[in-house]
C-alpha cells in the first residue's frame, strides 16, 4: 500500500512557482525524508501533502484519497502533524495541551501514556511558556501522536535543538516507526536523514532531484570517500583528476573537496607537492562519503546554505 | 471522549484568566475609570459659588453673616487679584462694588458665562445685592427640593462602562488572539487536526460568553456596592442586550481578523475601529451634545446602540430601542429599561450651566 503519492506535482505561492512537477511515493511502514536546503520547495509540498495547499497541477493521493472531499476529516484522522516551529500556546499546561489536541480525534492513545512517552511527564503540569526548546518540540510531538495516527508528517522537527534533544526526538520518530507507523519528515540535517530514513528524496529549486535509500545515493557517486583539504599549494583540477578514483573536485574558497575511491593515492600526491613548493597544508580530513557530498555534487551548494 | 468544543472553550478561558494584563484590562481597568470619573464629576450639591468683591464695601460685606444659605463664598479682593482668579477658574465672579449700596448705583459683574456655575452666581451675587440695597420682594417664593433617582454622573457612567467594555474585550479577546493564532501558525496546526471549523470559532463565542457574564457582573456589583448605581430594570433585559452587544463586537473582531496577518496591523485596525466609538458613543458623555447632523452617524455606531439600550430612560421611547418587543416589561419602566439613567440628568454637572 502506498501512503503517498505525487504525480508531476506543480505548487505556486501567486506566480511563484515553489514546486515545479515533482514526484514521489511514499509506502506504508517507511520513514521518507525529503531533504534540501532552505527554499527547495520541501514546506510547500509537505503543506500540499496535508491538504492546506491545493496543488496547482498534477495529482496528489494520501492513503488513496484526494484533498477536498467530504472525507477530508476522516483522512484528517489519519495525520499526525507537526509543524516547523508551531507555537502552541503560552498559558496551557502540557497535559492541557495534549488533552485538547486529544479532543479533536476518535481514537486516542492515553493521553498519559503519549506524555510518558515524550518524557514529559515531569512537566506535565508546567506552561508552555516554561518549556525549552526540545521539550516544546516533545509536545508538539506528543501533540502530533496522541491522535494515534498512521502518518506521521513532520517539518524540520530538530531545527534549532541542541545534540541531545534531536537524539530524543529521533527515539521517537524510530519507535513510532517500529509499531509500522508511516513518517514523512523534512531536514537539512543530512545526518539525521542517514539516521532515520529508509528512503530520501533530495529537492532542489522546487523538485526532486535524486531519489533512494541514503546508501544507494551515496553509492551513486561512484566515490565513498571524501578528502577535504586546506592548502596554500596550487593545484589544479585537472591535475587532481587525472589521478586515479578521483570522481570529481569542487572548490569553496580555499576548501578543496575531492570525491574519491583510493584516497591513499591521493593524498601522498598531495604531500609530495607540497613538500616540493614549500606549501603548508594547514588542514587535511579524510571521511566516508555522506548524503551531503551528495547534494553538493548534484547542486553545487550545501545543504545549510539558505 | 472529551468534546472538542469544549475543550477549545476551556483553553481559550484558561489562556484568558491566565494572562494579567488580560485579566487588568477587563476588570481592574474599568473600575479606576470608573473611580476616577466618578470621584472628578461627583454630585457637589449645592457647593458654594465663589465670588471675589472688590471695592470700600467689599470688606464690610464679606464680614457680615449675608445668610445666602451657604450658596455664595465671598471674598474681598484688589480688583486686580479678584481679575486674576477669575481669569485662572479660582473665582467664579467677581463683583466692583460702588462707594454706597444705594439705588441707580452701578455694580460691575465680571464672569464667564460659558463656565459652570458662573450664572447662578451672578444671579445669586445680585440678589443679595439687591435685597442690601432695600428692595422688597413682592412673590413668597416656597422651594420644594426633590432628588432624583439615579440623576448622577456616575449612574450615567457606569452603564457605559458596561458597554466600552463588552465592545473592548470582544474586540481584543477575539481579534487579537486570532491575528496571534495565525502568527504562531496555530491556525495552520489546527486546520491540519480534523477539529471542526466550526467548533473553533464557537468556542470564542462560549468563551466570550462566560467572560462576558463575569464582566458584567463584576463592574454592574461593583457599581452597585461602591456607588449605588442600582439595575432599575430588568436583570434579562441586561443579559439579553449584552448577548446582542457581544454578537455585534465578536463578528467585528472577527471580520477584522480575518485577513491580518501581524498583530500590528491587527492593532492599528482594531484602534481604528472602537476610537471613533470610545468617543462618540455616548460612553463618558451624552452623544446629543455633538451637532444635530452628526446624530445619524454616531446613531450608526454598534456602540451607540448599546449604550442607549444599557442606559434606560424612561421618558424616551427612543432609546433602548436594541430591547423593545423583548418582553422583557417590568413594572414601572418601559421595556427597554435596564440601567436605570433619566436622560438629562448629566446636564446639571457634566460641563454645562443649568440656567
Amino acid at each position: 500500500m502506498t501512503a503517498i503519492i505525487c504525480r508531476d506535482l506543480v505548487l505556486k505561492y501567486a506566480e511563484l512557482v515553489a514546486v515545479s512537477g515533482l514526484n514521489l511515493e511514499v509506502e506504508t511502514g517507511e520513514c521518507f525524508g525529503l531533504l534540501g536546503p532552505n527554499g527547495a520547495g520541501k514546506t510547500t509540498t509537505v503543506e500540499a501533502i496535508e491538504g492546506l495547499k491545493a496543488p496547482h497541477a498534477g495529482s496528489l493521493e494520501v492513503f488513496g484519497q484526494v484533498w477536498g472531499t467530504r472525507r477530508d476529516r476522516a483522512l484528517r484522522k489519519r495525520l499526525g502533524v507537526a509543524l516547523q516551529e508551531t507555537r502552541l500556546p503560552d498559558k496551557l499546561t502540557v497535559r492541557e495541551s495534549v488533552r485538547l489536541f486529544a479532543s479533536f480525534y476518535g481514537n486516542t492513545s492515553s493521553q498519559e501514556e503519549v506524555i510518558g512517552r515524550l518524557g514529559l511527564t515531569e512537566k506535565a503540569t508546567a506552561r508552555v511558556e516554561r518549556l525549552s526548546g526540545g521539550q516544546k518540540q516533545r509536545l508538539a510531538l506528543a501533540c502530533a501522536l496522541v491522535g494515534k495516527p498512521d502518518l506521521l508528517i513532520l517539518d524540520e522537527p530538530t531545527t534549532g535543538l541542541d545534540p541531545t534533544a534531536r537524539l530524543a526526538i529521533w527515539d521517537i520518530i524510530l519507535e513510532f516507526k517500529a509499531m509500522g507507523g508511516t513518517v514523512l519528515i523534512t531536514t537539512h540535517y543530512m545526518e539525521e536523514a542517514e539516521r532515520l530514513c529508509d528512503r530520501v528524496g533530495i529537492m532542489h529549486a522546487g523538485r526532486v532531484v535524486a531519489l533512494g535509500s541514503p546508501q544507494e545515493l551515496i553509492g551513486q557517486l561512484g566515490a565513498d570517500q571524501v578528502i577535504e583539504l586546506e592548502a596554500s599549494l596550487e593545484l589544479s583540477d585537472a591535475e587532481l583528476g587525472s589521478i586515479e578514483g578521483v570522481r570529481s573536485v569542487s572548490r569553496r574558497g580555499d576548501r578543496v573537496v575531492i570525491l574519491c575511491r583510493f584516497p591513499a593515492k591521493v593524498l601522498p600526491f598531495v604531500f609530495e607537492a607540497a613538500a616540493r613548493t614549500g606549501a603548508t597544508v594547514s588542514e587535511a580530513k579524510l571521511h566516508p562519503s555522506t548524503l551531503e557530498d551528495v547534494f553538493v555534487h548534484l547542486t553545487g551548494r550545501r545543504l545549510a546554505d539558505g | 471522549m472529551a468534546s472538542p468544543l469544549i475543550e477549545l472553550t476551556r483553553a481559550r478561558f484558561l489562556e484568558f484568566w491566565r494572562d494579567p494584563s488580560a485579566l487588568f484590562w477587563v476588570f481592574v481597568f474599568p473600575v479606576i475609570l470608573a473611580v476616577a470619573l466618578g470621584l472628578a464629576f461627583r454630585e457637589k450639591g449645592d457647593e458654594a459659588a465663589k465670588v471675589a468683591l472688590v471695592g470700600e464695601l467689599a470688606p464690610h460685606l464679606v464680614g457680615e453673616d449675608t445668610r445666602t444659605g451657604g450658596a455664595l463664598e465671598l471674598i474681598a479682593l484688589s480688583r486686580d487679584e479678584a481679575l486674576m482668579r477669575l481669569s485662572r477658574g479660582l473665582v467664579d465672579l467677581v463683583v466692583e462694588l460702588p462707594v454706597a449700596l444705594e439705588p441707580q448705583a452701578k455694580i460691575a459683574f465680571h464672569f464667564d458665562p460659558t463656565k459652570p456655575g458662573s450664572s447662578k452666581a451672578y444671579l445669586e451675587a445680585r440678589e443679595l445685592l439687591e435685597r442690601k440695597a432695600g428692595r422688597h420682594d413682592v412673590l413668597v417664593a416656597v422651594p420644594v427640593h426633590v432628588s432624583k433617582p439615579a440623576s448622577r454622573y456616575i449612574d450615567f457612567l457606569i452603564p457605559g462602562l458596561v458597554g466600552l467594555n463588552i465592545m473592548g474585550s470582544c474586540m481584543w479577546g477575539l481579534g487579537y488572539t486570532v491575528v496571534d493564532s495565525r502568527r504562531r501558525k496555530l491556525l495552520k496546526r489546527f486546520a491540519v487536526t480534523p477539529m471542526r471549523r466550526a467548533d473553533f470559532l464557537l468556542s470564542f463565542g462560549l468563551s466570550r460568553l462566560v467572560f462576558l457574564v463575569l464582566e458584567v457582573a463584576f463592574l454592574v456589583l461593583f457599581g452597585w456596592l461602591v456607588f449605588g448605581v442600582a439595575v432599575r430594570g430588568s436583570i434579562l433585559g441586561l443579559v439579553v442586550v449584552s448577548f446582542l452587544g457581544l454578537g455585534a463586537f465578536t463578528g467585528l473582531a472577527l471580520l477584522i481578523a480575518s485577513r491580518t496577518e501581524s498583530v500590528e496591523a491587527a492593532a492599528g485596525w482594531m484602534n481604528f475601529v472602537q476610537l471613533p466609538m470610545w468617543l462618540l458613543s455616548g460612553s463618558f458623555f451624552d452623544y446629543t451634545r455633538f451637532p444635530e447632523v452628526t446624530h445619524p452617524f454616531i446613531k450608526a455606531l454598534p456602540l451607540t446602540a448599546l449604550n442607549d439600550a444599557l442606559r434606560a430612560d424612561p421618558e424616551s421611547p427612543v432609546s433602548g430601542i436594541l430591547l423593545q418587543g423583548c418582553g422583557t416589561r417590568t413594572s414601572n419602566y418601559p421595556t427597554q429599561t435596564v440601567l436605570a439613567f433619566p436622560k438629562d440628568a448629566e446636564n446639571s454637572h457634566f460641563g454645562m450651566d443649568t440656567s
